[in-house]
């Protein structure tokens, strides 16, 4: 478990929560390591976890009809991965699936929601964090949407 | 060939005849295209990494164009996109073909400002052009800088440009090169997401870094707010604005943003110059 703590300490996503804080997230942590093309999770399946991505590569993947799975987004060293066990139904929205060795610390989730629920200090600490976290994401994603490299991108190219 | 100061040879409006020494297709289509070229009169002026020339298609039109390398002798390399009347026309021209050119204009990227700190590019589309003559000049003295960060945004894979050179960057364990895509394809194993994302990840010193970020407006913003948050000072932020340059000297006003000519005191600025002018609309 203090191997676990030192390794969280040094993630900026933890920094600021209080030493009883940490202590509880590394209680509910563990090492998990995922061979390429394995799935963390698939859409649908109860979210029940989240990761920080120790080192690798998660593509994150929708499925269209017809057309196989599709990226949309890429995650990598350092990255906290699954917001979904923090909204009701509390099922995952996409796939996860590793695509090179990815080695992750693995938080389970269902025990941490319970103890937020009965630890409101505990769960605004989390929830700003998580919230800071969904909203990278989504200017990430509107920028992504923009398709800023279009023609109007001509630079001092063209 | 010889070289002479920095300052554009001879009269600055004259188009210089310079001759299409060699042509490179970046992407498949031949949309992006890098021109290598010789001055018919054999002198040229040297450029910085970060400035750029006026490329002059006799009977078509003139278009500021970027300098995406100096060759060996000196020459600028430079690298066109074909998107309007004058560089479309460029596409169609080859090896022995002769073209005007007038320059080098503009400002530089502060590139012995970020010698012994961390250095971080982040570049967006063709806006990795400008920038890829700052990566000679840290590689030719790469002892004089610190960390090295290369962040480049392309919207598909076959829109990455300087593919065989950035595999060499890649292999280089003296710079961190991260690519990513908007959209990847089936094939595509690098990253998909905005460039802002790899800024985010860091691996640098931001107290200690200076950041050089080419690219749309819009990424531009979004980096700059990236790295800013990554530690790095404002000032510390440099951009390379686009507009549309005539005269290249800071007469015709084309390209004012402000109380400031992108041609003749930029384009590279300091983020601060240029941070008002991203929050006003089609500025």
């Amino acid at each position: 478990m203090n191997e676990l703590m030192e390794m969280l300490k040094d993630r900026p996503f933890f920094e600021g929560l209080s030493e009883a804080h940490m202590k509880l997230l590394a209680a509910c942590a563990a090492l998990r390591s995922f061979e390429p093309d394995v799935c963390l999770f698939r859409e649908h399946e109860p979210a029940e976890a989240f990761y920080l991505v120790r080192s690798g590569t998660v593509a994150l993947e929708s499925r269209l009809p017809g057309r196989g799975a599709r990226t949309f987004a890429t995650l990598g060293e350092g990255d906290m991965l699954g917001w979904s066990w923090l909204i009701p139904p509390y099922r995952w929205h996409y796939d996860a699936r590793a695509i090179t060795p990815v080695h992750t610390v693995h938080f389970d989730a269902a025990v941490l929601r319970d103890r937020m629920d009965h630890d409101p200090e505990l769960g605004y600490a989390l929830l700003k964090r998580f919230t800071g976290l969904i909203v990278e994401r989504l200017q990430a994603a509107r920028l992504q949407s923009l398709d800023i490299y279009g023609d109007a991108d001509v630079g001092l190219g063209g | 060939m010889s070289v002479s100061a920095a300052e554009p040879a001879h009269e600055p409006m004259a188009p210089e005849p310079w001759r299409i020494r060699q042509v490179r297709r970046e992407v498949a289509d031949g949309e992006v295209f890098t021109w290598t070229m010789e001055p018919l009169s054999g002198e040229a002026a040297v450029a910085r990494p970060g400035q750029f020339n006026m490329l002059y298609l006799f009977g078509v039109g003139e278009v500021a164009i970027s300098i995406s390398a100096l060759a060996d002798d000196g020459t600028p390399v430079h690298t066109i996109r074909a998107v309007g009347s004058v560089t479309r026309a460029m596409q169609d021209l080859g090896p022995g073909d002769v073209v005007g050119l007038r320059g080098p204009f503009g400002s530089a990227w502060p590139v012995a400002a970020a010698e012994g700190r961390d250095l971080v590019l982040a570049a967006g589309g063709i806006g990795l052009a400008p920038l890829r003559p700052v990566v000679h000049a840290v590689l030719a003295r790469r002892e004089a800088f610190g960390r090295v960060l290369v962040c480049y945004g392309a919207r598909s894979p076959r829109d990455l440009i300087f593919r065989d050179e950035l595999e060499q960057w890649r292999a280089n364990p003296d710079l961190d090169l991260r690519v990513t895509v908007d959209r990847g394809t089936a094939d595509w194993k690098g990253d998909v997401g905005v460039v802002t994302q790899l800024i985010d990840r860091g691996g640098f010193d931001g107290r200690n870094a200076i950041a050089m970020v080419c690219g749309p407006e819009v990424m531009m913003r979004f980096s700059a707010l990236s790295l800013h948050r990554r530690g790095i000072a404002p000032e510390r932020i440099h951009v390379s604005m686009e507009r549309s340059m005539r005269c290249a000297l800071g007469f015709c006003g084309h390209c004012q943003i402000g109380p400031h000519f992108v041609c003749r005191d930029g384009p590279v600025f300091p983020y601060p110059a240029m941070e008002p002018a991203f929050r006003v609309n089609e500025l």
